[in-house]
Order: structure tokens, then C-alpha cells, then sequence
């Protein structure tokens, strides 16, 4: 059933990828993920998959779960496959019937487009495989924190961040208890068109949103006494260290970003 | 009414997979009371929605009536109005904006005419004590708990089941909430001959009110037998780390310190009554 | 002093309704054990949450620890003191792992890390979920959540804690977990214990019973006092555990039967 469901798509290891300090992951993640769309050439390109595989490697994730997390954007790469080899002109002509053709330039484009695309979700994918959704929270909180001085409310955010991985799986068996419980009673979620299901689902989303409201209710509840106070003056059980090997990580990376950038 | 499951497994894949029933066979007749009992996890919850159909079992088949539901296209709305089924915490499912809409809920999905549905509103709700005139207009949200889960409970008696499962149905109300509830269960089997399921943590409502006794552990049947020769298996029904009726662990205890009570019985009178007269006519020990 | 004083408290949650507590009296001790009962509606709730400023009296005072609840200053203080645990296992629990969990409280009050990490491990341990620090919470048990809910309190050190229908949403099984965890609270570490709860079972190992009724206080006494009217309760809509009502009716037999609250101690005095 829903019991065993795990939120993004965190893998649990301690590799040294695993091990590095959540900021300077998504440091990093943007730092390269800006660097890609620098890239003009598909040697760029064969350069930066050479570094993901080496991630890869070193973070000991079977290759498999990252092409699985490609799955999700295959129509689009699909997408942007088909319009650009069918519709950006240039080149040489290549095939033609009737009044379609396909030019060697939207055959370049289109392959490049892809490649990009796939490139940029297998890098985005490496960080949240090898980063917990509680570590992503705390390096956001933290990345944020100088923006709190002009108002942003940083620790509220991640706060919030929290509440919600915390309680989307309660919030998903539930939803599915509440649908078996309005089957029993003869509803019909899944015949009709589009506008019937729509109104069928009111048995479905009106509870599942009164509960959602009573659990915040009695969640603010249990927090205030818990003492809690907004974020000033919290300490947390783990603070983040940033350690050699993170400053090792950000240098290497900003040699690549700029290789990528410059050439 | 007859149900029946043959060697009905059942198998839940959730990236490890886990078998929630083995090979179950089980008869269910008219006018039976069974209460339910196991372990959380025990398989009781996926035996329930089997039998309303919820979910399919792996393999064996479930026949209703004669009906096979586990064939591709039986009419599952057919099942439903047969076999009313309440979930634990059934107020947590309560959608509408009025009590008579939300009883309604069930008969309108059976495509009644508008009459029948208000004569089966009025009916469901006095069934369980709630006055339809005063009630029927009223938001289901403004009410207390207990009263909640009245109307939850109307909304599956409006639909006229042959037979109702109960899922923990006193879970979280206070004992007279509690009292009120075991008497409309009695007054369903008595006056209305429906055939009952319970499902129950507590052993004296399943001793008090159950003429049939289904254990179960991972999965399994254990036992299947009237409530006093499955509470008489009280080492087995410890080691299940399930309770016994207090009642009997008293007489049990009693009966093992050498006076010599039955053990079999499950309403304070008659206990008081046979301790007393073994008290009286032993000597002490 | 004692711990906790209630002084001729009200409170009412909306003025037109009648009040949810009227003119409540009460003091507890530090080290007792405290159960209240009452039927729904009774006010039981209401009260228990006064004690952790949750909410505020409409008359009268809460005194805790020599604090006042109405000082806003002492909030914090007062809930460091008190904690409180909730009758829904899942709706109180804010982290995605056990230990994030408990450590909750204390980091709220701004303790350092190294201290945070001594009190969750300890907490932990105190009620017998260490090994499962790095479950996240919906792959517990409602037994299980409940001690880790309970953890969450004794990392924040209080004094008392108060838990307001902590096993209503549980099986027996679960019940058993949490009520062995708060008398070995109470027996070992000397943690007062206030404990809300309709299973009258659960109260005969209280050292005072509050009986409650529409908002008010309606006795007070020892298991024992409390248990020996029965009519008096059952008018009330509450029970007596099975062994009281068993113990009363045999004597209405004449057979003499001392005092006794439990199973075992029923069956001792009759064989």
C-alpha cells in the first residue's frame, strides 16, 4: 500500500558524494547547471557527461534509478526532438516528401536541445538522489539566511518545507482511505467524462481538505507547546560543517563551470 | 445471503512484497454475528475490502449470493448494496453541507427515486438515534464526535445492506458513546436480521455480542468457532498477543486457582452468579 | 508549593455558549500521578491545555511553578515545564525522522547541539524507541508515534507532563506501550504525570483520580475512593473497570471482599 512510500527520490549511502555538505551541493548544482547552457559543442557536452559518470561513480548509485528518473521528461524530450528536426531550417537538405522536409541544422539543433535537457535532469537528479529531503531543507534554510535581513522568512520556509514531506504520506493514506470508504458507499471515481469526475471527487477532496485543516490545527497546537517560537534563537540537533573536502568539491567544479563557460 | 471465499490469497506489491492473506476459506450465512479479531496487521482490514469488493483478491474466488466478484465484470454497485461496509472513523468521511445530503449520499449513487431516498434518510437516522427533523438540515460539522460518527454510521444503513462490517466502530468514544453503539449493533441483529461483522480490539463487545469468533494472525485464520470455545483457547489467544474478554480471564484465573467456575461465560450476572454460588458451596482454598 | 494551582478558574470558548469550565479548584503536587476522567464535552481538554498556556482563563488563575500564565514572559518557561502530548499520534509529530523529531523542543529553546543530541539520545532510550532514531514517523506503529511524541517532551527536561486522551487511537497492544512508558516515567524519573483518558483501566494506577463533569469538578480522591461509587459514576455516563463492578456485585451477594482495583487482586481476595 501507500505505507512505504519514499519522498523524492532520496537514496540513503554514504558515499563521499552523500557525505558532502547540502549547500555546497546545491551550490554546485547551479553552478554547472548555469555552466550547461554555456556549452556550445557536443565535446562540451561529452566533457560533462565525463563528469557525471564520475559522480555516478563515486556516488554509488546504480545508473539504472538515474535513467528512471528520466522517464518523466521523455515527452518532452520527444517534443523538442520532433519540432526542431521538422521545423528549424538550415544546412543541407536531408529528406524531403511533400511539403515536409527535414535540413541538417534541425537535425544538430534538435539532438543538441535533447542532449541539454537530458544532461540537465541527470545532474538535478544526482543532487536530490544523494541529498535527504531533510539535508535539501537545511541547506536551503541556511542559503537563504542572509536573505532574512530584507524580510525573507528563511527558517519559516524551511519549516514549512519539513511539515509538508512530514505529511504527505499520512495525507496520501488517508486519501486513499476516504476513497474506499466513499466507494462502500456506491461513488464512482473512475467512469464519466471529464466534468462528472470532476464532481465526483467532491466526496474525495472536501474530507481529505477538512482533515488536512484539523491536522494543521492540532499540529500549530502540539508546536506551540513545544515551545516553538518562529525560528530566532533556534539551534538545530545537526548544524552543518563544511569541511576540505566540500572546498575540494566547489574548486574542482568551478574549474569545470568555467572550463564551459570560457570554450 | 451467503458469502463465501475459496482459498483467497491476497498480495500487496509495494516494492517488497507482502502477503496480507493466505489461503483463506470462509463462509459467511444469514443472521450470523462474527466478530473479527487479530493483531493490526493481521490481515482483518484486507479480508473487509475483499468482501466489499474494494480490492481483488491474487487468486481464489469470493462468491456473493452465488455471484462470483472476482470475475472481471460483476456489477460492484450490486455488491455494495449488499454488503454496507463502515470504516474506522467513519465521521472522517462526511462531505456535505447538510446530515440528509450526506446520509443520501449512498441511496442516490443507487439511482433511487428522491422518495425512497428521503424515506431511507428519516429511517437510517432514527435507526441511530438521531431525530430526523431536527438533524436533517444541520451541517454534519457542527456536531459533536459522537454524534458524527452517527450519521457516518446512518450513511451506510441508508443504503439497506443485507449485511454491515464494522471496522473498530467504537474507537475514541467515551463509554457511553460506546453503549449507545453496541445497542444499535444489537438492535441491527435482533430486530432487523442483519448479519454482522465485527471488527474489534475489545474482546468483551466481541464476547458479549458475537455468536461466531474469526481469529486471525498473518494472514491466517486461527480460529473459527463460537466466542466460548475460542476464548477458552486462552494460552493460544495470548501467545496471539491478543486479550481475553475480562470476564474471563477472572473465571479462567479462578477455575486455574482450583475453585472450580465455567469458564464460558461473558455477562457479569452470570458470573457473579457462579462465583458466588461455588464461593458458597466450596470450601475456601 | 505545589507544582500546579488552579484557582477558581473558568473558561469559556465563546460567550454565547455555556462555559466549558466553571470555578475549577485544583492543586498537584510535584511526583504525583493524576488522572482525570470524564465523559465527552466534560471539559477535560479545556483543562489540560490551560495548564500549558494554550489557552488562558477567563477568570480566575493558573498558577505553575510559581508562575503566573498570564505573564507572557513565562510562556516558554511554563511550557518547558509542563509538556503535553495530544490524543492524535499523527498530528503532532513535525519531523520526517524519530530523532529530528525529538530534538523539536530543544531546539526551539535554543539549547546547543551537543546537548540536544545527549537529551534525544537519552529521551530515546527513556521510553524505549532508540533503535528506531532514523524511522521517519508514518512507519511507526500509533503506539510507537505516541512514545516518540512523549520523547519529544522529556528531551525539553520537564517537570510534568500532561497527555490528553494519549491511547484513544490506539490498540491494546499500543495502549499497553504508552501507559508502561508513563508510569516508568513517574516511578523512575520522578516526572509528575497528568493523564486524561475514558479507559477507567487505566486509572487504577494513579495516586488521584478528577472526576469530571460539565466543567466542573465533581471528585476528587484516590482510585479506591473514586471506585467505590459506582452509581455515582455510571450516572455520569462513565465505567468502573470490570474488577471494581465484579468486586460490588459480590458483595451485594454477601461475600466479603476487601478493597481491591485490579484483576489480579480480585481474584487474590476471592481464592
Amino acid at each position: 500500500m501507500l505505507r512505504n512510500i519514499t519522498i523524492g527520490q532520496y537514496l540513503a549511502g554514504n558515499s563521499v558524494i552523500h557525505n558532502l555538505d547540502p549547500r555546497m551541493k546545491i551550490i554546485i548544482t547551479i553552478m554547472m547547471i548555469t555552466a550547461l547552457f554555456f556549452i556550445d559543442s557536443f565535446l562540451g557536452y561529452a566533457l560533462f557527461f565525463l563528469a557525471v559518470i564520475i559522480i555516478v561513480y563515486l556516488s554509488r548509485i546504480p545508473p539504472i534509478r538515474i535513467l528512471r528518473g528520466l522517464k518523466p521528461v521523455l515527452f518532452l524530450v520527444m517534443l523538442t526532438l520532433i519540432l526542431h528536426v521538422f521545423f528549424t531550417k538550415g544546412g543541407d537538405l536531408i529528406w524531403r516528401w511533400g511539403f515536409i522536409s527535414i535540413e541538417s541544422e534541425g537535425l544538430y539543433t534538435g539532438f543538441f536541445m535533447v542532449t541539454r535537457i537530458l544532461l540537465l535532469v541527470v545532474f538535478t537528479s544526482l543532487l536530490t538522489l544523494t541529498t535527504s529531503p531533510l539535508e535539501l531543507t537545511d541547506g536551503i534554510e541556511y542559503l537563504l539566511g542572509p536573505l532574512k535581513r530584507i524580510g525573507v522568512p528563511a527558517s519559516e520556509l524551511a519549516m514549512m518545507m519539513t511539515i509538508a514531506l512530514r505529511f504527505i504520506p499520512t495525507l496520501l493514506e488517508e486519501a486513499d482511505k476516504i476513497m474506499k470508504a466513499q466507494m462502500a458507499r456506491g461513488a464512482d471515481f473512475e467512469s464519466g467524462n471529464i466534468v462528472k469526475r470532476a464532481r465526483n471527487l467532491i466526496p474525495l477532496l472536501v474530507p481529505l481538505f477538512i482533515s488536512a485543516f484539523r491536522r494543521a490545527d492540532d499540529l500549530a497546537l502540539a508546536m506551540e507547546s513545544r515551545c516553538y517560537h518562529g525560528g530566532e534563537g533556534r539551534t538545530r540537533l545537526y548544524e552543518l560543517k563544511i569541511g576540505i573536502r566540500d572546498f575540494i568539491a566547489l574548486g574542482l567544479s568551478i574549474i569545470l563551470s568555467l572550463i564551459f563557460i570560457i570554450f | 445471503m451467503l458469502i463465501e471465499l475459496k482459498n483467497v490469497s491476497h498480495i500487496y506489491d509495494d516494492g517488497q512484497v507482502t502477503e496480507a492473506l493466505r489461503n483463506i476459506n470462509l463462509t459467511i450465512r444469514e443472521r450470523e454475528f462474527i466478530g473479527l479479531v487479530g493483531h493490526t496487521g493481521s490481515g482483518k482490514s484486507t479480508l473487509v475490502q475483499l468482501l466489499n469488493g474494494l480490492i481483488k483478491p491474487s487468486t481464489g474466488t469470493i462468491t456473493i449470493d452465488g455471484l462470483n466478484i472476482t470475475e472481471g465484470k460483476t456489477s460492484l454497485l450490486g455488491i455494495r448494496r449488499k454488503i454496507g461496509l463502515v470504516f474506522q472513523y467513519p465521521e472522517h468521511q462526511l462531505f456535505e453541507e447538510t446530515i440528509y445530503g450526506d446520509v443520501a449520499f449512498g441511496p442516490r449513487n443507487l439511482q433511487l427515486e428522491e422518495e425512497e431516498v428521503e424515506i431511507r434518510v428519516r429511517e437510517a437516522l432514527e435507526l441511530v438515534g438521531l431525530d430526523y427533523e431536527e438533524f436533517k438540515d444541520r451541517s454534519p460539522f457542527n456536531l459533536s464526535g459522537g454524534q458524527q460518527r452517527k450519521v457516518a454510521i446512518a450513511g451506510v444503513l441508508a443504503m439497506k445492506p443485507e449485511v454491515l462490517i464494522l471496522d473498530e466502530p467504537s474507537a475514541g468514544l467515551d463509554p457511553q458513546g460506546r453503549q449507545q453503539l453496541i445497542n444499535l449493533l444489537e438492535y441491527l441483529y435482533e430486530e432487523k436480521g442483519m448479519t454482522i461483522i465485527l471488527v474489534s480490539h475489545r474482546m468483551e463487545e466481541i464476547a458479549r455480542l458475537s455468536n461466531r469468533v474469526i481469529v486471525m494472525s498473518e494472514g491466517e485464520i486461527i480460529f473459527d468457532d463460537r466466542p466460548e470455545k475460542v476464548f477458552s483457547e486462552v494460552e493460544r489467544i495470548r501467545q496471539l498477543g491478543l486479550d481475553l474478554p475480562e470476564i474471563t480471564e477472572i473465571l479462567w484465573r479462578l477455575n486455574k486457582k482450583g475453585l472450580q467456575v465455567r469458564t464460558d461465560l461473558f455477562s457479569l450476572t452470570e458470573a457473579v452468579e457462579e462465583i458466588s454460588k461455588e464461593l458458597r458451596g466450596a470450601e475456601p482454598c | 508549593m505545589a507544582l500546579i494551582e488552579l484557582r477558581g478558574v473558568d473558561f469559556s470558548y465563546n460567550e454565547m455558549e455555556a462555559p466549558a469550565l466553571k470555578n475549577i479548584n485544583l492543586s498537584i503536587e510535584a511526583g504525583e500521578f493524576v488522572s482525570i476522567i470524564g465523559g465527552n464535552g466534560s471539559g477535560k481538554s479545556t483543562l489540560a491545555k490551560l495548564l500549558n498556556v494554550l489557552l488562558l482563563p477567563s477568570a480566575g488563575e493558573v498558577i505553575v511553578g510559581g508562575m503566573n500564565t498570564f505573564a507572557e514572559e513565562n510562556w516558554l518557561k511554563i511550557r518547558q515545564k509542563v509538556g503535553m502530548v495530544f490524543q492524535n499520534p499523527d498530528n503532532q509529530l513535525v519531523a520526517t525522522r524519530v530523532e529530528d523529531d525529538v530534538a523539536f523542543g530543544p531546539e526551539n529553546l535554543g539549547i546547543p547541539s551537543p546537548e540536544i543530541r545527549k537529551r534525544v539520545d537519552q529521551a530515546l532510550e527513556a521510553v524505549g524507541m532508540d533503535r528506531f532514531k532514523d524511522y521517519p514517523p508514518h512507519n511507526l506503529s500509533g503506539g510507537q508515534k505516541q512514545r516518540v511524541a512523549i520523547a519529544g517532551i522529556i528531551a525539553m527536561e520537564p517537570e510534568c507532563i500532561v497527555l490528553d486522551e494519549p491511547t484513544a487511537m490506539l490498540d491494546p497492544q499500543g495502549r499497553r506501550e504508552v501507559m508502561d512508558t508513563i508510569h516508568y516515567l513517574n516511578k523512575e524519573k520522578g516526572i509528575t504525570i497528568i493523564h486524561i483518558t475514558h479507559f477507567m483501566e487505566e486509572t487504577v494506577g494513579a495516586d488521584r483520580i478528577v472526576v469530571m463533569s460539565q466543567g466542573s469538578i465533581d471528585k476528587i480522591g484516590s482510585p479506591l475512593e473514586i471506585f467505590r461509587e459506582i452509581d455515582d459514576l455510571k450516572k455520569l455516563g462513565l465505567d468502573v473497570p470490570l474488577a471494581v463492578e465484579m468486586a460490588h456485585e459480590l458483595r451485594k451477594k454477601g461475600i466479603k471482599i476487601p478493597d481491591i482495583l485490579s484483576i489480579n487482586e480480585l481474584v487474590d481476595s476471592l481464592c
